[in-house]
């Protein structure tokens, strides 16, 4: 990972979802641009939901995992260019 | 009587349910999702049946796929335990459709238990007492004043789009009130995306107390006292107990008939529970109707004797009640502390993880009821609560030295638990006296950190 490559991991082991509930559109797209104020994907653990956030401004490189997709603490999820 | 009980939930209350019905002769059938295939719920029962994938929307509230297993295994009852699906109108009333007793009350009771506007209109046309507040949303600061001044300060603004705290506020006076009505919805409109606000009279020092009633379909009702509930964190309850030291024989008739009362009202019949805050003055308020069978339940078969899943059961099955008011008897004080894979230490986040080893206490007076062994992966799935640690003694302060000795004596290690957590919760000066409201946990807490 270079300078310029943030990525955001899994505060708690959980489930990844890209949406804020099942069937509404993806928070933030591949290659869409995003500021510290926006929710890039939540992690539900134990049902409770924690929303993410990239503590730099930056463009949204690559999802690492699928959205459901079981994730472990720590586990990277995004793949942030920060700006 | 049933001969097959399916049980669509999972965890200590599907342990719970299989040995009330193991006791009455009843064969039971377990479902269980792909992430709890090891489960206890899934080795007890004497059928179980896969149901699905991990996530809950998929397994354990799919409810096509529950009443299928249900004809499969020719079930002729469903219990759903706590949680999921079982205050859901529509499940009970797919379950009626298919030929299936719903172990709980009607689907019309649950639907107007669940609409809570709806059913704090019926109750306060009943001389009900409920929270005085707008019936509706507040428009503006004024005329949050006006109904400010017919409820009587203090008064609280809520977030009609959601709870935790965020866009509530409390105020004392009007000039107070009329500051406090635009950060409380700018708050609410940051946090929910909707800055509406409702108003309540605000209750200080406020109790949680319920009250558990058992109703036939025969007309017959009975209450088996209060539990008191008012150790919570963010709402959700950690540590109940029975009976309730602020509440004497007067408030407790008082509480139990309002809460048969209510539940002539809306015809329940079953299990089921009424919530009440009760103010410093011992003024109560309904909150709400749980309309099912609850977490902390123990507590309530302690101190009465009664098995309540098994009453649930003999109701369902059209038995009338065989206990009578006068029958229920109070006997010695029971506690209960909830077991969460929770840290304490990180402001109780979720903590899965696989347990590595269990030591669970014993000896007189104590009860374990939960689904956790040497090894037993938690998943980040479902429900935090993994074990309930109740105890039952003669007297308050007995209650209190026999919680705190099985405390010292559970262990569980590989995930961190709120265990440590009761020991000192168990330990405060103001909790053993009993002087406890709602509010007590965020106070121990800064008295701790200033400490």
């Amino acid at each position: 990972m270079d300078e310029k490559n943030h990525i955001i991991t899994s505060p708690v082991m959980g489930t990844f979802y890209r949406s804020s509930a099942p069937g509404k559109a993806a928070l933030v797209e591949e290659g869409q641009a995003i500021t510290p104020s926006d929710i890039v994907c939540m992690i539900e653990s134990m049902k409770i939901f924690t929303e993410l956030r990239c503590e730099h401004p930056g463009i949204v490189k690559r999802f690492l995992v699928e959205n459901e997709d079981p994730v472990m603490k720590n586990q990277a999820l995004i793949e942030i260019e920060i700006h | 009587m049933f001969k097959r009980i399916l049980i669509a939930n999972r965890g200590e209350i599907a342990l719970r349910i299989i040995r009330a019905c193991r006791e009455m002769g009843i064969k039971t059938i377990a479902v269980f999702s792909d992430a709890d295939k090891d489960s206890l719920h899934v080795k007890f029962a004497d059928h179980a049946v896969n149901i699905g994938p991990a996530l809950s929307r998929k397994s354990y509230l799919n409810m096509a796929c529950i009443i299928g297993a249900a004809k499969e295994t020719g079930a002729d009852a469903i219990h759903p335990g706590y949680g999921f699906l079982s205050e859901n109108a529509e499940f009970a009333k797919a379950c009626f459709d298919g030929g299936i007793t719903f172990i709980g009350p009607s689907a019309h009771t649950i639907a107007m238990a669940g609409d809570k506007s709806a059913a704090r209109k019926i109750l306060t046309e009943m001389g009900i007492p409920v929270i005085p507040g707008s019936d509706d949303i507040v428009v503006s600061p004024e005329a949050a004043c006006s109904i400010a001044d017919r409820v009587g300060y203090p008064v609280i603004l809520k977030a009609a789009g959601g709870g935790g705290g965020r866009g509530m506020r409390i105020a004392r006076t009007p000039e107070e009130l009329s500051s406090a009505f635009a950060v409380a919805a700018g708050e609410a409109g940051a946090a929910f995306g909707n800055p509406n606000l409702y108003l309540e009279k605000y209750i200080e020092k406020p109790r949680h107390i319920e009250i558990q009633i058992l109703g036939d379909s025969h007309g017959n009702y009975i209450h088996l006292g209060e539990r008191e509930c008012s150790i919570q964190m963010r709402y959700q309850k950690l540590i109940e107990e029975s009976p309730s030291c602020f509440v004497d024989e007067t408030l407790r008739r008082k509480l139990g008939e309002t809460a048969i009362r209510i539940a002539k009202a809306v015809n329940y019949t079953n299990a089921g529970t009424m919530e009440f805050l009760v103010d410093k003055d011992k003024n109560f308020y309904f909150m709400e109707i749980n309309a099912r069978v609850q977490v902390e339940h123990p507590v309530t078969e302690a101190v009465t004797g009664i098995d309540i899943v098994e009453q649930q059961i003999l109701m369902a099955a059209g038995r009338a009640l065989a206990i009578k008011q006068e029958d229920v008897r109070f006997n010695g004080w029971s506690m209960e502390c909830r077991i969460n894979a929770s840290d304490p230490n990180d402001n109780f986040m979720p903590s899965p993880g696989q347990i590595a080893s269990v030591i669970f206490p014993g000896g007189p007076g104590v009860r374990v009821d939960t689904h956790i062994y040497d090894n037993y992966m938690v998943t980040p799935f479902y429900d935090s609560l993994i074990g309930k640690l109740i105890v039952w003694a003669k007297d308050r302060p007995s209650a209190i030295r026999r919680m705190q000795r099985a405390l010292a004596e559970f262990e569980i290690t590989g995930i961190e638990t709120t265990i440590g957590f009761y020991r000192r919760v168990f330990e405060n000066e103001q909790f053993q006296k009993g002087e406890i409201d709602t509010h007590f946990l965020d106070t121990m807490g800064q008295t701790a950190k200033r400490g």
